[in-house]
C-alpha cells in the first residue's frame, strides 16, 4: 500500500535563503515520525510545505501515493492534513471553544452552535485530560501549556488522517507531555493516522517515534527506525555536526 | 462543568452582576449615555420630548449606521477614511441613474449601493494585494472620489428625482422615523453577525492574529476586502437616507470627513480597538448616540456650539483611557 504522505525533492527558498532542499520523506499509515534537527534547521518550513501554507519552489507531495498540488491551508485539510503550528495559531480575543473550532464552526444555518462547541471542547479537553476549568474564558488568560493543549486538542479532534505536530511539547510540563504522548500513541494505535512530530528531547521523541528523521540546514541527514539509533547517537550527530562546521569557519 | 457553586446572595450577587456589567465592552458607554440623558433633562424640560428625540434619532442614524461598518474594518484590523465620500457620492449615483439614464427609482438605489461595495472593492484589493497600508489607500480615495464629485456635479446640489420621490423617499430616510428604524435593524443585525456567525469570528481572528487565522486556513484576504465593501455600502446606504431625509442631493452630504471621523470617535467611544481583535456594534451605537446627546444637549441648554469638538476631544481621550483601565480590571477580574 502507498505511503500516506511522501514528500520528493522539495525545495523552499526565501529569497536567497535556501530553507529547504532536495528533501525527502515518507510516513505511512499508523506509523509516527519523529523530526528532529538545530534551530533554523527548515523543520517548520517542512511542515509548512506540507500543509499548503507555503508553496514548495520544487518538488512534489503525494497524499495515499497521488500527487496534490495544495493550494491553500483550506485545500490541504480536506485532504485529511491537520496541524499544529509551532506558534500555535491561537486567537487571543477568542475563547478556548471558540479557538478550538476556529475555521470548522460547527454551526445551525448561519449563525454558530456554540453550546454544541462548547460542549464538544469541554469533553475534548476532559477526555485529554487537560484542566481547563471554563472553555468560555478568552484564549490570552490561559497560560503556555494550557495554549498549546488547546492548539493540539482542536488538531487531534478533528478526524485528520495525517496529523503535523510542531514542537507540540514545547510548553508542556512532565504531566503534560505525558498526556499529549499517551494522546499520540493512541492516534498511533488506531493505525489509520500518519504523524509527523517536531521535537528538541530526543528521549520523548524516541517514546513514541517508529522512526527518527534529522533535518539539517534545509537537508535530510539522517533517516532510521528509532529501535536501530538511540538519545546518545542522535546527540553524538547533532553536535558532531556543530563542531564540524565550527572547525570549517575557524575564528 | 461538575463544579457545584452556591448561590451568591447579597454582596455577593451584587459584586457578581457588576464584574458581569464591567466584562462588557459597551459599560462605560452606557454609563456615560445615561448620565447625560438624565443631566440635560435635569437641565431643560424640552430635552425628552418627540421632537426632540426625533432631532436626537435623526442625529444618530446615519453616522451610527456608518459607524457599525467602521467597527467590522477596525475588528478586521484596517481602517477607512474615504466612507463619508462614498456616503456624499451615492445619492449623485442615483441622481445620475435616475435623470441622465432613464433607470426606474429602486434598481438606481440598488446601483447606487452596488457601486459603493465596487469602491470597498478596490480600497480591500489595493490594501491586500498591494499591501498599501488602509490609512493610505482610503486617503488617496477618499480625494479621487472628492474630485469624481465635484467634476461630475459641478458641485451643485440637486432635487431628488421625481420618481424615487413618494413611498421610496418616505421608507429610506424621510419617514419621521424612518432613518432610527433602519439604523436599529440594522444594528441588531450586524450584531448577531459579528458575535454569532463565523463571518464575525473570522474578522475578528484576523485582526486578532492575522499569522494564526491564515494558519487556521482562514482567507484572511477575502475576510478584509469582504469588510472594506461593507463599509462602503453602509456608508452609501447612509448618504441616500439622508439625501432623502433633507430631500435634497448635495455634496456636503456627510461634511466630508465628518461623518467618516464622528463614526470612527463612535466606535471607539464605545469600545472597538483601533489595534484590531476586538469591538462591538452596539457600543458603536451608543457611542454615536452619545456624541448626538452631547451636541444636541448644549444647543438646547444654550451653551454655543463652538465647545462642543471640545467635549468631542474629551469624551473620545476619556473613553479610550477607560475602556484600558476596564480592560485591565475584566481581564485581572471576572470568571
Ligand atoms: N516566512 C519566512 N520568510 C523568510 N525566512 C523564513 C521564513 N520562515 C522561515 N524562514 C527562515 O528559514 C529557516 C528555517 O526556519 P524554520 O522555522 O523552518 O526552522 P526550524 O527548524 O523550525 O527552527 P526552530 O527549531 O527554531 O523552530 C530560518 O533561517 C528562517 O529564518
Ligand atoms: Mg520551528
Amino acid at each position: 500500500m502507498a505511503d500516506a504522505l511522501r514528500v520528493e525533492g522539495v525545495a523552499k527558498r526565501f529569497g536567497a535563503l535556501t530553507a529547504l532542499q532536495d528533501v525527502n520523506l515518507h510516513v505511512g499509515r499508523g506509523e509516527v515520525l519523529g523530526l528532529l534537527g538545530d534551530n533554523g534547521a527548515g523543520k517548520s518550513t517542512l511542515i509548512k510545505v506540507i500543509c499548503g501554507f507555503h508553496r514548495p519552489d520544487a518538488g512534489r507531495i503525494l497524499v495515499d501515493g497521488i500527487e496534490v498540488v495544495l493550494r491553500s491551508v483550506d485545500h490541504a485539510r480536506s485532504l485529511g492534513i491537520d496541524t499544529v503550528y509551532q506558534d500555535l495559531a491561537l486567537v487571543n480575543e477568542l475563547s478556548v471553544y471558540h479557538n478550538m473550532f476556529l475555521n470548522r464552526e460547527h454551526r445551525i444555518g448561519p449563525l454558530l452552535n456554540n453550546r454544541l462547541m462548547r460542549r464538544l471542547a469541554e469533553e475534548h479537553l476532559r477526555e485529554m485530560g487537560v484542566d481547563i476549568p471554563d472553555v468560555t474564558v478568552e484564549a490570552a488568560k490561559l497560560s503556555g501549556g494550557q495554549r498549546q493543549a488547546i492548539a493540539v486538542a482542536r488538531s487531534v479532534y478533528s478526524a485528520a488522517r495525517i496529523l503535523l505536530l510542531d514542537e507540540p511539547l514545547a510548553a508542556m510540563g512532565a504531566k503534560e507531555a505525558t498526556i499529549i504522548l499517551d494522546l499520540v500513541a493512541d492516534l498511533k494505535a488506531r493505525g489509520d493516522v500518519a504523524i509527523v512530530i517536531i521535537a528538541h528531547n530526543y528521549a520523548q521523541a524516541l517514546q513514541v517515534c517508529d522512526r527518527v528523521a534529522i533535518l539539517q540546514q534545509g537537508r535530510i541527514t539522517f533517516d532510521r527506525p528509532t529501535a536501530e539509533t538511540s538519545v546518545a547517537e542522535l546527540t553524538d550527530l547533532m553536535v558532531a555536526d556543530y563542531r564540524g562546521r565550527r572547525r570549517a569557519a575557524p575564528g | 462543568m461538575s463544579v457545584v457553586v452556591d448561590k451568591p446572595r447579597g454582596p455577593a450577587l451584587a459584586r457578581r452582576a457588576w464584574t458581569g456589567f464591567i466584562r462588557r465592552r459597551e459599560a462605560s458607554v452606557l454609563v456615560v449615555a445615561i448620565a447625560l440623558v438624565v443631566y440635560f433633562q435635569a437641565s431643560t424640560p424640552l430635552f425628552l420630548t418627540t421632537d426632540n428625540l426625533r432631532n436626537i434619532a435623526q442625529a444618530t442614524a446615519p453616522t451610527a449606521i456608518v459607524a457599525v461598518g467602521i467597527v467590522f474594518l477596525l475588528v478586521s484590523g484596517e481602517i477607512d477614511i474615504s466612507v463619508g465620500m462614498v456616503a456624499a457620492l451615492a445619492p449623485y449615483l442615483m441622481h445620475y441613474a435616475i435623470d441622465f439614464y432613464g433607470v426606474p427609482a429602486v434598481p438606481a438605489i440598488v446601483l447606487a449601493l452596488l457601486i459603493a461595495a465596487g469602491i470597498g472593492l478596490v480600497n480591500g484589493l489595493i490594501t491586500t494585494r498591494l499591501k498599501v497600508p488602509s490609512f493610505v489607500t482610503t486617503l488617496g480615495m477618499f480625494y479621487l472620489l472628492y474630485g469624481i464629485l465635484l467634476t461630475t456635479s459641478r458641485a451643485y446640489p440637486v432635487a431628488v428625482p421625481a420618481s424615487a420621490k413618494g413611498d421610496v423617499q418616505t421608507w429610506l430616510g424621510a419617514g419621521d422615523w424612518a432613518s432610527l428604524s433602519w439604523c436599529l435593524l440594522l444594528v441588531v443585525f450586524f450584531h448577531l453577525v459579528l458575535t454569532r456567525t463565523r463571518w464575525g469570528l473570522h474578522t475578528i481572528s484576523v485582526g486578532g492574529n492575522i499569522l494564526g487565522a491564515t494558519e487556521a486556513g482562514i482567507r484572511v484576504n477575502r475576510v478584509k476586502v469582504g469588510n472594506f465593501m461593507l463599509v462602503s455600502t453602509l456608508g452609501a446606504f447612509a448618504g441616500l437616507m439622508e439625501a432623502f431625509r433633507i430631500n435634497s442631493i448635495d455634496p456636503n452630504i456627510g461634511g466630508g470627513t465628518r461623518i467618516t471621523f464622528t463614526a470612527i470617535a463612535a466606535a471607539v467611544i464605545g469600545g472597538t480597538a483601533l489595534a484590531g481583535g476586538s469591538g462591538t456594534v452596539i457600543g458603536a451605537l451608543l457611542g454615536m448616540f452619545v456624541l448626538a446627546v452631547l451636541q444636541n444637549g448644549f444647543n438646547l441648554v444654550g451653551v454655543s456650539a463652538n465647545p462642543f469638538f471640545l467635549i468631542q476631544g474629551l469624551a473620545i481621550l476619556v473613553s479610550m483611557i477607560a475602556n484600558q483601565y476596564l480592560s485591565r480590571l475584566r481581564r485581572a477580574g471576572g470568571s
